[in-house]
């Protein structure tokens, strides 16, 4: 509880004693590069298999005359926008973007650049850590958007070239009974997690002390705890949006 | 000036600070010595407002930092310029943003003009051309020079400087206690320097707080410092062969 209540505080502390907004612009804008636009390759490279394999995986167990080829490939959108892309591209998101925030802040931390900044009058927790919770929250659902996309390609691709479903079936099951809410439970899923992440991953760089080890120890612990937490809010956004 | 008053300070249950009081005049180089672990970087700490003592005051110019507001706080932080153990410089900037910084964020100065006075800076402190290079490209001397160049680049009225010999070959140890000095007497700042190395003290030592065990034993200048009486004190500037020889 006593962590907790100093996360909650650390998440207060963000927003007193701001810098100049056009500051803001800039450091959120390089984030946003180093958050979003670096984890193009892993995100896309996980969405792929990720729907390839859903999609073999999925005729393997339905093989059987009175189920229909297309069920595949509806399957494979329902469980790519409601768990697959979200959730898992969100622990990817923790093990990448998670531990590198955590050992940037706790490297920081340690070479006393973050005193630094403080003696200088800054509010390095405000400076350091709302462009990179930022630049997550705008980042992460367009990961989610582009890993969805890819995984449905290339479930597509499996299908047609190991010829488990037709082209033309797996459009058909794509469109069969679609529930457009998918999306949004899947972006506000998006939101979430691109939070817990950034903002947990902060905390932990930021309050490292010590030295190397104690760095490592808090990219451990930033990503153990994000993988946690998101699959408890997972739980929790199932339970109360589905 | 700044002033300590009868400053304490514990962690759990571990007194580090024993009810220290002083004063540190503008324009000379004040040092702060004492052997490890006698609590001189945690009362350089608790001046720069990075730890907050438990009781007594720290008053920059008669201003309580202390029990200051936030808005006070920010205003003497931001006359505040010191110089890290490690340098602190940030390493994802090269030499010349990591000396822009505090005038970009604190400051709306023209980049022609801030890029000036870094050229100043980096010129005060014997640097030049070497603008574009990254932290990691500096040896330690170069990086504690960048770091009194940041330091100062505010027109700071405090300058503070932790351990600035640390790590440093002699030849320059003595240069950047040179630079110390000069710098304080050339922009007037009040300078605070935490050492615990024999030269620094008797070059630059113009105001003299020796700490033992977190108390203030003594307090003079580089003259009397080697006269001194004070048996914890003779133990700690004599403690090597060549400073027993010279006595």
């Amino acid at each position: 509880m006593k962590k907790f209540g100093k996360y909650i505080l650390f998440m207060i502390s963000l927003l007193e004693r701001r810098e100049k907004f056009k500051t803001y612009v800039s450091l959120t804008i390089n984030e946003c590069i180093k958050i979003g636009y670096d984890s193009l390759f892993i995100v896309s490279i996980v969405s792929i298999f990720m729907g390839a394999v859903t999609t073999i995986q999925t005729a393997f167990n339905l093989v059987g005359p009175l189920i229909p080829d297309y069920v595949i490939s509806l399957v494979v959108r329902d469980m790519t926008l409601l768990e697959l892309s979200p959730t898992i591209i969100a622990i990817v998101f923790a093990g990448k973007v998670g531990s590198n925030i955590a050992g940037e802040l706790g490297t920081m931390r340690i070479t006393e650049q973050i005193d630094a900044l403080e003696v200088m009058g800054v509010n390095s927790s405000s400076y350091l850590v709302l462009p990179k919770i930022i630049a997550s929250l705008l980042m992460f659902p367009i990961l989610v958007i582009i890993s969805a996309t890819l995984a449905i390609s290339g479930g597509y691709m499996a299908g047609v070239l190991t010829d488990v479903i037709t082209g033309q079936e797996y459009i058909y099951g794509l469109r069969y009974e679609f529930n457009p809410f998918n999306i949004p439970f899947a972006l506000v899923k998006s939101y979430v997690f691109a939070f817990i992440v950034a903002s947990i991953s902060s905390f932990q760089g930021y309050y490292t002390s010590g030295g190397a080890l104690e760095v490592g120890k808090s990219s451990t612990n930033a990503v153990t705890n994000s993988c946690i937490f998101i699959l408890i809010a997972d739980y929790i956004l199932a339970q109360v949006l589905l | 000036m700044i002033e300590i008053k009868n400053i304490s300070k514990s962690f759990k249950d571990k007194q580090v600070l024993f009810d220290i009081s002083g004063t540190f005049e503008k324009g000379r180089t004040n040092l702060i010595i004492g052997a490890s672990g006698t609590g001189k970087s945690v009362l350089l700490k608790c001046l720069v407002g990075l730890l907050e003592p438990d009781v007594g005051s720290v008053l920059f110019d008669n201003r309580n930092f202390t029990n200051a507001n936030k808005n006070l706080t920010t205003q003497i932080r931001r006359e505040i310029g010191m110089l890290f153990q490690g340098s602190a410089l940030f390493d994802s900037k090269n030499v010349e943003e990591n000396i822009k910084f505090p005038l970009d964020i604190l400051t709306d100065t023209p980049e022609n003009e801030k890029i000036e006075k870094v050229n100043h800076c980096l010129e005060l402190v014997g640097l030049e051309k070497i603008n574009k290079k990254m932290p990691s490209e500096l040896s330690g001397g170069m990086k504690k020079r960048v770091g009194i160049a940041r330091a100062i680049v505010n027109d700071s009225k405090y300058l503070f400087c932790d351990e600035p010999n640390s790590g440093l070959d002699p030849l320059t140890a003595i240069k950047i206690d040179d630079l110390i000095l000069e710098l304080t007497q050339k922009l007037n700042t009040t300078t605070i320097v935490v050492t615990h190395d024999m030269n620094s003290v008797v070059e630059i030592g113009e105001y003299i707080m020796f700490l033992h065990e977190g108390k203030k034993l003594w307090e003079g200048n580089n003259k009397k410092i080697l006269k001194t009486k004070v048996k914890e004190l003779n133990d700690f500037v004599f403690s090597n062969k060549l400073m027993k020889k010279i006595k």
